[in-house]
């Protein structure tokens, strides 16, 4: 089979339709994982040990099994649309990696800052809102970046409950057709050139940061 | 509920030879790569860094999924001999987590410190007895947790071979559905083959911790 430039300039415009679908499910994923990570992390680190120790059960749980076998337990146990349902265990799936990611960043802010907190009178909830966050979440942010490519990668198993992105499509065509060259190609090629440019800045990012006033690399001397 | 678990967790482990082949063949030939293009990376020849970069940014920039439906169903059509789906499903697995392990092995080659190297040139060794003697053995401990990680992922990556009828766990927990469409049934099924693969993973989770402690020993930390 020969690359057919005909047909795969007539099913471009399908593909690149469902692309709307494939950064929507990203973008909610992404901010689920942001906001429901934060939390792990904070509950993680409570002091009240059987729930530290319960989230940490969870989290080692669902970062061992499948995010497909979630997806299907959530798809077939809720009624809820299919996209909701990617965008939930996508979401909740990579909350526990970017747990990880907030707690590197919270364990770099040193001691004393909670010293100094506690010295000026400050509650717990006022320290984490106005002292270790702000010192804990700006260097790490080029790691939660990976964290947006990654999650833009794993879309495409979505296709396995039925939400139109664009491998979904892609699979439709081929087997209309009995042409998967094309279609196939052209999906790859759409993420290559979607997440390549965004590694690069990432890794960018990445470098710069190590430069920032406040990181571990530079800035603070002991 | 979780009445039907004499009838169900055996026809779902009918499926977890296949899981264990994919992931071994994955392992294997995914390390191989690791390897090769980690090393390709940090050689001196700039034509042979190019290569390297570009096989492993071509697999990490595109999705694993679509990569396997590209053996499963394009390379067929492209190549004059043809596949078993097996084959498909490994060599996507083999090369994309090849790709990102690449990665950890360069990582880890260039944090040894450039003084081991030099002391290995006043040595009189050759090129190749610096890599084998000196600097891969100090790498190799760095890279376990990155090795560990990437086994673990890879096992999760291998429910994917579910979308190329691959007769895995996740694809005959697919036919039980199928057959068994009550509600509390697909929500048994499902938990089953999530603390299955939970099972599988487990052990790959301690070992990797134990080699880590291993390797570790004699190793004096800043």
């Amino acid at each position: 089979m020969t690359w057919d430039w005909e047909f795969a300039f007539e099913i471009f415009p399908d593909i690149l339709n469902a692309i709307g679908v494939t950064i929507g499910a990203t973008v909610a994923a992404y901010f689920i994982s942001l906001t429901l990570g934060l939390v792990l992390t904070l509950l993680r680190r409570s002091s009240f040990k059987p729930l530290s120790l319960f989230v940490a059960g969870v989290i080692e749980f669902i970062r061992m099994t499948p995010p497909l076998v979630q997806l299907f337990f959530v798809y077939f146990a809720f009624d809820m649309s299919p996209f909701l349902t990617g965008a939930i265990v996508l979401g909740v799936h990579y909350a526990t990696y970017v747990s990880e990611v907030y707690r590197s960043g919270i364990e770099s802010v040193p001691a004393s800052q909670w010293e100094a907190s506690k010295a000026l009178n400050f509650s717990t909830a006022h320290t984490w809102q106005k002292v270790i966050l702000p010192q804990a979440i700006p260097p790490v942010i080029p790691m939660l970046g990976n964290y947006l490519i990654v999650l833009f990668k794993e879309t495409p198993l979505l296709s396995g409950i039925y939400v139109l992105e664009m491998l979904a499509v892609a699979q439709m065509i081929g087997s209309d057709t009995y042409r998967f060259l094309e279609p196939v190609t052209i999906v790859g090629f759409l993420f290559l050139v979607l997440s390549y440019p965004s590694a690069l800045f990432i890794r960018y990012l990445e470098k710069r940061s190590g430069q920032m006033p406040g990181s571990s690399e530079k800035g603070v001397k002991t | 509920m979780f009445t039907n678990i004499g009838e169900f967790l055996p026809f779902i482990l009918e499926g977890l030879s296949t899981t264990v082949q994919a992931f071994l063949f994955g392992a294997a030939l995914a390390y191989s790569i690791a390897i090769v293009a980690g090393l390709a990376r940090t050689a001196n020849l700039a034509i042979v860094r190019v290569v390297a970069t570009i096989f492993v940014e071509l697999f990490r920039g595109t999705s694993l999924l679509v990569q396997m439906f590209f053996f499963a169903f394009v390379f067929p059509s492209l190549a004059p001999f043809t596949i078993s789906t097996f084959l498909a499903g490994g060599l996507a697995l083999g090369f994309n987590y090849g790709a990102y392990a690449s990665e950890v092995v360069r990582g880890a080659v260039l944090s040894v410190p450039e003084g081991q190297k030099e002391a290995a040139v006043s040595l009189n060794m050759s090129k190749f007895q610096r890599m084998r003697l000196v600097i891969l053995p100090q790498a190799f401990r760095i890279m376990l947790p990155g090795i560990g990680n990437n086994s673990i992922e890879l096992l999760k990556g291998t429910s994917l071979v579910y979308f190329i009828s691959l007769a895995d766990m996740t694809y005959r927990a697919d036919i039980l559905r199928g057959a068994n469409t009550a509600l509390s049934s697909q929500v048994e099924i499902y938990t089953y083959l999530l603390f299955t693969y939970f099972v599988i993973a487990l052990p790959l989770v301690l070992l990797t911790r134990w080699l880590e402690k291993q390797a570790s020993k004699g190793v004096s930390t800043a």
